[in-house]
């Protein structure tokens, strides 16, 4: 059975999360809350978009068209990233759940990569697992120091973990091509990982003196896995397309 | 709604009238960064980092400091722990570049080690 498409798809999903979050997240570059955690967080930014370039890179050996020309030309309804990766980066609360609840997401995902019957996915998915992992840790320790802070850092923790939630849960929305990529050992399927990922973060949150919203008011944002985005999207990329724009054939 | 851009660094907030009074020392602790390339290896002296708490300063360590390079293994050690000598003293190692014999190069034996060979 020919899977090259569902794996492309797949790929571009992954590939385009990676691309926007790490553009967003780029965003804090000279404007984080102190020197250190603004090159901390400006790391971070940078090793999302070498992710999203290897998967573009391996997008291209199954065919499309070159990293930047996909990264950079394609409309906004071809994009399929989550609708959690566009929303602006708000104040630090925001940026800093996101962070925490998505790189959760990201670690526990390229580890189940890394058993892919894609070869070249299996191969970056042990690559970049330990970047992610300190990924992790940076977030476990921002939400675990606010969370214990004082009350009006435990009580923006909490109301930003509730006001992303079911942003975060869109990450995990399953696509028509669900069934084949299971299948076919390229992914063992967004409800497993989604499982994974409730039980890695929520002892780290009742450790922090946080809590998940209640089971009863989950209800993810979906879209965004078959192109249909929010308003912020649109000017993301404009600005991030804007120098390519003006000369695509330009050598860098 | 039209949005031009959601970049801060773009969309900038109104300055700010008047002066902003900054309190003095509001700076976090420093902590002393030491980078080990090689297991094995020693760690080396590299720099600070400002942080908060001793699990932070090991964060930023590794962004300003392990980022470029090789690396596996970091300590961190909060600066006011750190005994140090006084530069006032300097003068008691004013003496030292001179004591070559403590210097395996100091040693000029190669001239006895032929000797001995060739007596053999």
């Amino acid at each position: 059975m020919d899977n090259t498409i569902a794996l492309k798809n797949f790929l571009f999903r992954l590939a385009d999360d990676h691309l926007i979050l790490g553009h967003r997240n780029s965003e804090w570059t000279g404007l984080g809350p102190m020197l250190e955690e603004d090159i901390a967080f400006s790391n971070m930014a940078q090793d999302k978009l070498g992710q999203a370039l290897a998967l573009y890179e391996i997008l291209e050996t199954l065919g499309e068209l070159p990293p930047d020309t996909v990264a950079f030309t394609r409309a906004e309804n071809k994009y399929t990233c989550c609708q959690y990766v566009e929303h602006p980066i708000g104040e630090y609360d925001f940026s800093l759940v996101r962070h925490f609840l998505f790189d959760h997401a990201a670690y526990l995902r390229f580890e189940m990569l890394t058993q892919s019957s894609c070869e070249p996915l299996a191969k970056l998915a042990a690559k970049v697992k330990g970047e992610i992992k300190y990924h992790v840790m940076h977030a476990d320790i921002w939400i675990e120091k606010l969370g214990l802070g004082n009350e009006e850092s435990h009580a923006r923790i909490q109301s930003m973990i509730n006001e992303n939630f079911n942003l975060a849960l869109g990450i995990f929305e399953s696509s028509a091509d669900e069934q084949e990529i299971i299948s076919s050992g390229i992914f063992e399927g967004e409800e497993l990982l989604k499982a994974k990922w409730l039980e890695a973060i929520t002892p780290i949150l009742n450790k922090s003196n946080l809590k998940l919203p209640g089971e009863n008011t989950w209800n993810p944002v979906l879209g965004g896995r078959n192109g249909y985005h929010t308003i912020y999207l649109q000017p993301l990329l404009t600005e991030m397309q804007e120098v390519f724009a003006i000369d695509p054939s330009a050598e860098w | 709604m039209k949005i031009v851009s959601l970049d801060p660094r773009v969309a900038r907030t109104e300055k700010v009238e008047g002066t902003v009074e900054l309190s003095p020392l509001t700076e976090f602790q420093t902590y002393e960064v030491f980078h080990q390339k090689k297991r094995g290896e020693q760690h080396e002296h590299v720099g600070i980092v400002h942080a908060p708490n001793d699990e932070m300063a090991l964060l930023f360590a590794k962004d300003q400091y392990a980022r470029r390079g090789l690396c596996v293994n970091l300590w961190v050690v909060k600066s006011e722990h750190v005994i140090a000598s006084s530069y006032e003293d300097s003068d008691i190692f004013d003496t030292t570049p001179g004591k070559t014999y403590r210097e395996a190069g100091g040693y000029k034996v190669m001239d006895k080690i032929n000797k001995f060979k060739g007596k053999k």
